[in-house]
């Protein structure tokens, strides 16, 4: 159980059986009046926000969430399967809740899943991936700007600006929550 | 964290501050922090020290010591009210309480007026102090030139919730209302007093004689952050013992002890008409050091201990 005064930014409560995480947060307390905890919460399900001011004696349960490490198997239809690399159980979830995360997942990578009791409800992808380029147009040797980029295709689909020098075949480096290229990576 | 420098700043605005006081004639006074007995503040939470408490303001001994014949006092001390963290609050903070024997709360707005323009004139050069002496604090340019504006709450809430302060109260929203929609307006183009508060909003403040249903209390504003408040102090000690009573009572629905401050209500009679008011240091530091967190203006923020 959390009292309103545990209430600060991150923080993931439980509100009507489904689980919130606090996104702003602000203390206030007119003088000689009562506290009050302003917040703002995205549903962690449907993603829905809303503002709503608490006072001191509201609580809120804990929404039993947990956090497993699951390895990606394979992609039937629009169901993507994953393995718990402890308890080898398998899950699978949808292409939308995967949303963007389609762009980095790639066979036998290792990500995290956070469950809402036993639903899968979010994927958390490493922070750094490198995906094989699939499609790039050649470099024009004796371009030696060095601040222009070109687009290139990697293994997923995805698409992003490179240095020229990025070759067809080159293996790359990128953040997955920009999806911004790093570094060409060698093999 | 303070900086070296921030903390040279803060030294001289406190070493100002004194001199303000003591050349006007007050008397520094340093009371317990550590009491066996509260005012019973339902809205405050007091931290308890083995089987008594840390003050949550300085007021009880201080009027005590007006009982005793002081008539100007003042005392810079630390006071503590749990639960209270933020971005202009910290469980832990200095508080300038402040009482002068024979005033009412006009004659304080206008020794607020008097110490705060002062401590702008002596520091000009603060990184809060912009051109032609204003407060520069987020969006405001506060003019400090006297008179400040004086609004009442029943005015306040007009014109900018649309509401009477009545049914507001009635409701049970007064302080979200208060906090949401009037508080952010106030102290914009200039500081404002805002006063006469519903008698239920000022268990310690005398009721005006004007109006029976409001107390003789204000709080001051500046670039919308609350600094200050004041009372012509309630010094009836029936009707201060009724408002306790009242307090007590809320505060022992919350599953919390509270008791009747006896020496305090004894002593009450022999202090006479009096003004008095308590000012957070920390925020109004806050204003002048040109920062945005009060933990930036202080030497250490609980989470640094």
């Amino acid at each position: 159980m959390y009292t309103a005064s545990d209430l600060r930014k991150g923080l993931k409560i439980q509100i009507d059986g489904e689980p919130y995480i606090v996104t702003e947060f602000d203390f206030s307390k007119p003088g000689k009046g009562q506290a009050l905890y302003r917040t703002k919460m995205r549903n962690m399900i449907t993603g829905i926000q809303f503002t709503q001011t608490y006072r001191s004696n509201d609580k809120f349960d804990r929404p039993n969430l947990e956090e497993r490490n699951m390895q990606f198997l394979y992609a039937q239809d629009d169901e993507y399967h994953f393995m718990d690399t402890v308890s080898f159980e398998q899950i699978f979830l949808s292409k939308e809740q995967l949303g963007d995360n389609l762009n980095f997942l790639i066979d036998n990578m290792e990500v995290t899943v956070l469950f809402f009791g036993e639903r899968p409800i979010d994927v958390t992808l490493p922070t750094f991936v490198n995906l094989e380029v699939m499609v790039a147009d050649p470099w024009a040797k004796g371009d030696t700007s060095g601040t222009d980029t070109k687009p290139v295709t990697v293994q997923t689909g995805f698409q992003l600006q490179v240095p020229p020098f990025v070759e067809q075949g080159d293996k790359i480096q990128i953040d997955t929550r920009t999806g911004n290229y790093i570094t060409r990576v060698k093999e | 964290m303070l900086t070296l420098q921030g903390l040279q700043q803060r030294s001289a605005l406190l070493q100002a501050t004194r001199s303000f006081f003591i050349e006007r004639a007050y008397l520094e006074v340093d009371t317990p922090l550590r009491l066996p007995i509260l005012l019973p503040e339902s809205n405050l939470i007091p931290f308890t020290s083995e089987d008594w408490f840390l003050h949550t303001s300085p007021e009880l001994c201080m009027k005590r010591l007006l009982a005793r014949g002081c008539t100007q006092i003042f005392q810079i001390c630390h006071c503590f009210r749990k639960e209270e963290s933020g971005r202009i609050h910290q469980s832990e903070f200095t508080m300038l309480e402040w009482y002068h024997r024979g005033w009412d709360y006009q004659d304080l707005m206008r020794e607020c007026e008097a110490l705060i323009t002062s401590l702008c004139r002596l520091f000009p050069q603060f990184p809060g102090i912009g051109l032609e002496g204003r407060l520069c604090w987020e969006d405001s340019h506060v003019s400090l030139t006297p008179p400040w504006e004086r609004l009442t709450v029943a005015e306040a809430f007009h014109r900018y919730a649309g509401a009477g302060v009545n049914e507001v109260l009635a409701h049970g929203d007064f302080d979200e209302v208060l906090v949401t929609a009037v508080e952010p307006q106030l102290g914009r183009e200039r500081p404002t007093f805002l006063y006469d508060y519903p008698v239920a909003l000022g268990s310690l403040a005398r009721r005006s004689p004007y109006d029976p249903q409001v107390a003789e209390r204000f709080e001051l504003y500046i670039a919308g952050l609350e600094l200050a408040n004041g009372f012509s102090e309630l010094v009836d000690p029936q009707e201060q013992r009724s408002r306790f009573s009242l307090e007590i009572e809320r505060i022992q629905r919350t599953g919390q002890a509270a008791s009747m401050p006896e020496k305090f209500l004894e002593e009450l009679a022999s202090i006479g008409e009096t003004a008095g008011i308590a000012l957070g240091l920390d925020r109004l530091f806050l204003l002048f050091m040109g920062r945005t967190h009060i933990a930036e203006v202080v030497p250490f923020i609980s989470e640094e201990l």
